[in-house]
C-alpha cells in the first residue's frame, strides 16, 4: 500500500510541523507514504468564492500528483471534501473519480483504514477539541449535535488513545470558528465575532491546547488568540498523536 | 426592506459595533435552537420523520400542478373562493380589490411571511387601508416602523426594555415599564377592540391538503383564530408551495413544525379552515411570485420544501452574530439566502456568501434541504452572471495563476514568507482586514516541501 500525502497550500508555507507530524506518524505506522513534490492547492478557496470554473489548472494538477496511489491522506478535512465533492476533469473523469473516492482525512485514515486501537503518543496537557464544519459535517468525522443518531468521534477515539491528555468540556461542542476561507476577510466583523466566541469556550474550559483536524480554523483561532496575548497556543491533532512528551 | 446599498458584511458590521448586544443576540437564538435538541432528541424516530417529510414535500415539487387543481377544485367545492396571483402585485392587487368589494378599509392580519415578501402591508397603507396586525412579534416591529428580524419570532432583536418604550409611547404603558406580562397585557387589551371592530381579517397558510381543500394556520397566540372568526371575510394567502397530498401528511408535518422552530411538541393552535361559517366570505390567494422559476432550476428547486420553520435561522452561527435585518429581505439567514437571489439575482448578490458553509443548517432542516450545498451553488451561478464583486476576480485569477504552476507558487510562498518575517509592516496594517482583530501566522523558517527536500534526499 502507497500513500500520497497532501499537504494543502497553508500548511506547506506556514504550519509545517502539522505536515512533518502527519509524516512522521504514518511512517510510524508502518506505512509507505510519498509526498509529490509538485502539489499546491486542491483549488477551494476559489471555488468557495464562487470561482469552481477556475480551480481546473488545480485540479489537472492534482490528478497528475495523485492518480497512481492507492490511498491520498491529507491533514485537513476541508480541503479533502473539497476534492470529495468536486474534482473533475473532463480529459480524465475517472482518474478524478478514482481520487475522489480514495481520498481520506488522516483521522478517518487511521480509523477506518488502519483501525489504529493504539497509539504511544504522550501529551500531558488540557486539550480542547475544536470540530471543523467540513471534517465533521461534511466528512462525518464525528457525529454532529443537530442530529438525533449514536454518538461516535473518530479524532476522540485516537485522542483518547494518548497519554496523559486530559479533554476539556465545551458549551458549544461543534459550533463552527467562523474562519470559512474567504469568508474571514469578505465577512470580517461576524467572521472574528465567531472565533472570539470559539476560542472563549475553550478558554472557561480550561484549554491550554486547543486542537483540530484542521488547521485553517486552528490559524484563524491562534490570529486571535496571539492578538489577545493569551499562552494558549493551537496544535493540529497529528502532532499530538505523535507526541512523546512526559 | 430599504437598507440603501449596503450589503450583508457592511450592515453585520455595524451590528457588531455594540459586542454585548452581539452576544445578548447569539445566546437567545441559541436557547432556542437548544430548545429545538431537547425536543428533537425526546422523539428517536425523528430523523425518520426529517425523511418522511423530505419526501412527501418532493412529491408535491414533482407534481404541484395536479395538486394545486385538486386544491381549488376542493376549495371551491366547500365554498371558498379561490384566486391565483403570478406575482406580488398581483397578489396586493386582489386583496385590494376583495377588501373593496367589501366596503373595508380597517382591517387584522395574522402572520403571513408571504405578504411580507409581497409587502402587502406598504401597498394597503398606499391605498389608504389600515392593517394591524395581531401577533404580538409583528405588531412591535410595526410600531417601531420595521421589517420583521426573524419569520417565526419578528421581534427577537428587541429588548423588552425598548418594547416597554414603544408600547408608552403608541399604548401609553407606564413609562420605563418593562414586565413582560404587564406589557403583553397592554397589548392584548389594545388587540381586543381590532379584533372586535375590523370587518375582514388576513391569515397565512402553514399547510393546504389537496384531499380536502382545507388549510391549516398554525399560531401560539391564537390571533389568526381570533381575526378570522371574527371578521365578515376572512382571506388566506399562500405560496404554491404550501401544499400537502393528504391530510394524514399533517401527522408529520404538525409534528415536526414547532419543534423545529421553537422546541414544542406542537402549536397552542392549529387552526384547520374549510368552509365560510354562515354569512362569512372566505378567499383563497395561490401565489406563485419566483416559485415556478425557482422550481424550473434543478438545483435550487427543493428550497420550496421550506416550511419556514426557522431552525436554520437559530443555528445558523453568522446569523446569530449579524442579525436578521443584515439579510436586507422578508426572510433572513439561511433559508432567505438561498430564496431571495431567485427573486432579485443582483440585489441579493451577497447573500450566498453570507455563510461559511458550517452545514449546521442542512442538519436542522426538518425537511432535509441541502442549505449549505444550494449557498456553495448560489456562489457559481452569481459569479458566472456577472453579480460577483470585479476586485474579488482579478484575485481569484491571481490565484489561479499561482496555484496552477508548482514553480510559480513554491516562488510565491517564499516571497511570502519572506515579506511576512521581514517586511511585516507591508501586511500588519489596516488595510489588510485579517489584521485588524487577528495576528497573522508567523512564518516558518521553511515550508514542509522545503523540510521534505532537506530531510529525503533518498526518496
Amino acid at each position: 500500500m502507497t500513500v500520497g500525502l497532501f499537504i494543502p497550500c497553508y500548511i506547506d508555507q506556514f504550519y509545517p510541523n502539522a505536515a512533518i507530524a502527519t509524516l512522521t506518524l504514518l511512517k510510524k505506522l508502518g506505512v509507505d507514504v510519498v509526498y509529490p513534490t509538485k502539489q499546491t492547492c486542491c483549488g477551494q478557496p476559489m471555488a468557495n468564492s464562487g470561482f469552481e470554473h477556475l480551480t481546473q489548472g488545480c485540479n489537472d494538477l492534482f490528478i497528475e500528483n495523485f492518480s497512481e496511489f492507492d490511498y491520498v491522506v491529507s491533514p485537513s478535512g476541508s480541503c479533502v471534501l473539497h476534492i470529495k465533492d468536486h474534482l473533475h476533469a473532463e480529459k480524465a473523469e475517472d482518474k478524478a473519480l478514482g481520487i475522489r473516492k480514495k481520498i481520506y482525512e488522516l483521522t478517518e485514515f487511521l480509523t477506518d483504514v488502519l483501525k489504529v486501537e493504539k497509539l504511544t503518543a504522550s501529551f500531558p496537557h488540557k486539550v480542547g477539541v475544536h470540530q471543523s464544519c467540513h471534517g465533521q459535517r461534511g466528512l462525518m468525522l464525528a457525529q454532529m449535535t443537530e442530529l438525533v443518531e449514536a454518538p461516535f468521534s473518530k479524532p476522540l477515539h485516537l485522542l483518547n488513545m494518548v497519554q496523559g491528555l486530559e479533554l476539556i468540556d465545551l458549551k458549544r461542542p461543534d459550533e463552527c470558528c467562523g474562519f470559512g476561507g474567504t469568508f474571514c476577510v469578505a465577512e470580517e466583523a461576524v467572521s472574528v465575532k465567531m472565533g472570539k466566541d470559539r476560542v472563549a469556550d475553550h478558554l472557561n474550559g480550561g484549554a491550554e491546547y486547543i486542537t483540530a483536524a484542521d488547521m485553517s480554523c486552528l490559524m484563524h483561532m491562534e490570529g486571535i488568540l496571539r492578538r489577545q496575548n493569551s499562552n494558549v497556543k493551537v496544535i493540529h491533532i497529528a502532532e499530538i498523536l505523535n507526541a512523546q512528551e512526559f | 426592506m430599504s437598507t440603501g446599498a449596503k450589503d450583508h458584511a457592511q450592515l453585520s458590521d455595524i451590528f457588531n459595533k455594540d459586542e454585548a448586544r452581539v452576544d445578548w443576540h447569539d445566546e437567545t437564538l441559541w436557547f432556542v435552537r437548544a430548545k429545538r435538541d431537547k425536543a428533537a432528541h425526546s422523539l428517536p424516530e425523528w430523523e425518520t420523520l426529517r425523511e418522511t417529510a423530505s419526501q412527501i414535500k418532493d412529491n408535491v415539487l414533482s407534481n404541484m400542478h395536479e395538486y394545486l387543481l385538486q386544491f381549488e377544485a376542493n376549495a371551491e367545492k366547500n365554498g371558498i373562493k379561490v384566486h391565483w396571483a403570478a406575482n406580488g402585485e398581483e397578489h396586493n392587487k386582489i386583496v385590494h380589490s376583495i377588501l373593496k368589494e367589501n366596503g373595508v378599509n380597517r382591517i387584522v392580519k395574522s402572520k403571513s411571511m408571504l405578504t411580507e415578501e409581497c409587502h402587502l402591508n406598504d401597498y394597503l397603507h398606499k391605498n389608504d387601508i389600515e392593517v394591524i396586525d395581531t401577533d404580538l412579534g409583528e405588531r412591535i416591529v410595526q410600531l417601531a416602523e420595521e421589517p420583521p428580524s426573524h419569520i417565526v419570532l419578528p421581534c427577537i432583536h428587541k429588548k423588552k426594555e425598548e418594547i416597554g418604550e414603544l408600547f408608552h409611547k403608541h399604548l401609553g404603558t407606564l413609562e420605563g415599564a418593562s414586565d413582560p406580562v404587564y406589557l403583553t397585557a397592554a397589548a392584548r387589551d389594545h388587540l381586543r377592540e381590532k379584533f372586535i371592530t375590523r370587518k375582514a381579517a388576513i391569515t397565512g397558510v402553514n399547510f393546504a391538503v389537496a384531499e380536502t381543500g382545507e388549510f391549516v394556520v398554525c399560531t401560539n397566540e391564537g390571533n389568526a383564530d381570533m381575526g378570522a372568526h371574527l371578521a365578515d371575510v376572512h382571506i388566506a394567502c399562500m405560496g404554491i408551495e404550501k401544499l400537502l397530498p393528504l391530510r394524514k401528511h399533517l401527522s408529520v408535518f404538525l409534528r415536526i413544525l414547532t419543534r423545529s422552530a421553537t422546541g414544542q411538541p406542537i402549536t397552542t393552535y392549529s387552526s384547520h379552515f374549510k368552509k365560510p361559517r354562515p354569512g362569512q366570505t372566505m378567499h383563497i390567494v395561490l401565489v406563485d411570485n419566483g416559485r415556478t422559476t425557482q422550481l424550473g432550476r434543478e438545483d435550487f428547486r427543493n428550497s420550496l420544501k421550506c416550511i419556514r420553520c426557522a431552525a436554520c435561522m437559530n443555528t445558523c452561527p453568522v446569523y446569530r452574530r449579524s442579525g436578521g435585518h443584515s439579510y436586507h429581505t422578508a426572510i433572513a439567514g439561511p433559508i432567505g439566502s438561498i430564496l431571495a437571489p431567485n427573486l432579485d439575482m443582483k440585489n441579493y448578490a451577497d447573500l450566498p456568501f453570507a455563510s461559511t458553509l458550517c452545514g449546521s443548517c442542512s442538519n436542522v432542516c426538518p425537511v432535509k434541504i441541502n442549505i449549505h450545498e444550494q449557498l456553495y451553488k448560489w456562489r457559481q451561478v452569481i459569479v458566472k452572471e456577472g453579480y460577483a464583486d470585479p476586485k474579488k476576480a482579478i484575485a481569484m485569477k491571481a490565484m489561479d495563476f499561482t496555484l496552477s504552476n508548482p514553480t510559480i507558487y513554491k516562488f510565491a510562498g517564499k516571497a511570502g514568507r519572506f515579506v511576512l518575517k521581514h517586511a511585516p509592516f507591508t501586511v500588519n496594517n489596516k488595510l489588510n482586514l485579517w489584521y485588524k482583530h487577528r495576528e497573522m501566522p508567523e512564518p516558518p523558517k521553511q515550508s514542509f516541501g522545503e523540510w521534505y527536500k532537506q530531510n529525503n534526499k533518498n526518496d
